[in-house]
């Protein structure tokens, strides 16, 4: 799955920031991941322990920020908020939306020590 | 933050190195930096990259072979071919006389920008041509990972179900073209063309559709005249050799 693979490219981060900032232990990776980005957060906590095994990380806790889904209805001619992409406009009805907002993957901070 | 506190609840500050850094960094942010070196390197060859993405079989191979035997005597044609096992899909294309390169990711299940930088640098010079990526056929992740492409297509079988881009609407989203393939069948199947087009317009207002079969060839010269649009839209020198 392609969790894993996320998982990697986060682990790889935090050993970059840890040979930068020198630290030795991650007690937390905090994400932001948006409604309409490719992963689900459940799936992102199973993999990351997995991943992150006898890394720097190894037992760090995944803390998911998750931001809406945000779309332009051509419509409306106005921003609204979506769940999904296949949802219409929650005003009008129309699916003439263009996503805005809420496919990010970030990490966003790292507790660590 | 905790700073550290003695017995006697005394804040001891700078005690403890435990601290909050802030990084904001994209997770996939060293793929999204390989394709952007990627995509310079494909203008500077004046190469036209297409990224095929489909679930497993909807005929991504057949379509290309058909595609490449028909361009390649008008511009120089390559293709990059993703599969977890096996090089038969390069065999196919290498069977027209036209260079493939197979790209085996074992467990992964999805093409990345560094494995089709490295695939590019061991094909013949290509220069003012197409280049075509054929990833692993996975609706799925492929739609995450920017290949350095000037844009996805994505290949759907009539045979697929048509509810496909409502339960994949990252692919399909993600996608310039959707290419409808094997409407040969659609006289022995169940299929309805506008409520697919409807779905995948719910994801993707913008989404282009062809409908095509790469066993019969019907289809085709409007999919050779998109491609000849998106040479136009790169803003290089638009080949009439491509008929
Ligand atoms: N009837 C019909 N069959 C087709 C058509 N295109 C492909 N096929 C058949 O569909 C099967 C899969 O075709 P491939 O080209 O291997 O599909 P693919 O998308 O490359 O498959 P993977 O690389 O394994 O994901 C083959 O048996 C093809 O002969 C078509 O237009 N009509
Ligand atoms: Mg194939
Ligand atoms: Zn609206
Ligand atoms: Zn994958």
């Amino acid at each position: 799955m392609h969790e894993m693979a996320l998982c990697e490219g986060i682990v790889e981060i935090v050993e970059e920031e840890a040979r930068r900032r020198s630290f030795s232990r991650v007690k937390t990776v905090c994400l932001e991941i948006g409604a309409l980005s490719h992963v689900a957060p459940e799936a992102m906590r199973f993999c990351f322990a997995a991943v992150a095994a006898r890394t720097i990380a190894d037992g760090a806790v995944i803390e998911v920020v998750e931001l809406p889904g945000v779309a332009w209805c051509f419509a409306c001619s106005r921003s609204v908020e979506i769940a999904h992409r296949d949802e219409p406009c929650p005003c009008c009805g129309s699916y003439q939306l263009q996503a805005t907002g809420g496919e990010e993957m970030r990490v966003k901070e790292l507790e660590v020590d | 933050m905790d700073c550290g506190a003695d017995p006697a609840g005394l804040k001891i500050v700078g005690m403890s190195s435990e601290r909050t850094i802030r990084i904001e960094r994209d997770i996939l942010g060293k793929n999204n930096r390989i394709a952007a070196n990627n995509r310079a390197r494909f203008l500077t060859d004046d190469l036209l990259v297409f990224n095929l993405v489909s679930s497993p079989g909807a005929g991504k191979t057949a379509l290309l072979v058909r595609t490449v035997s028909e361009l390649k005597d008008s511009r120089p044609v390559g293709v990059i071919e993703g599969d977890q096992q096996t090089s038969n899909d390069a065999d196919r294309i290498r069977a027209t006389g036209v260079p493939a390169i197979q790209i085996n990711t074992g467990k992964g299940c999805h093409l990345d920008a560094a494995m089709v930088g490295e695939a590019y640098r061991r094909l013949p010079p290509l220069k003012g041509g197409i280049l075509f990526i054929e990833n692993v056929g996975n609706l799925v992740c492929p739609a995450a990972f920017d290949l350095g492409e000037a844009c996805k297509i994505v290949v759907f079988s009539t045979a697929d179900g048509e509810d496909k881009p409502l339960k994949y609407p990252d692919m399909f989203a993600a996608s310039s073209l959707m290419l409808i393939n094997k409407i040969d069948l659609v006289p022995v199947i169940d299929f309805d063309l506008a409520k697919t087009i409807e779905y995948a317009r719910r994801v993707n207002p913008n989404i282009e559709v062809l409908t095509v079969s790469a066993r019969t060839g019907e289809g085709f010269a409007a999919l050779y005249a998109w491609i000849r649009k998106q040479a136009g839209n790169q803003r290089r020198p638009v080949g009439d050799a491509l008929r």
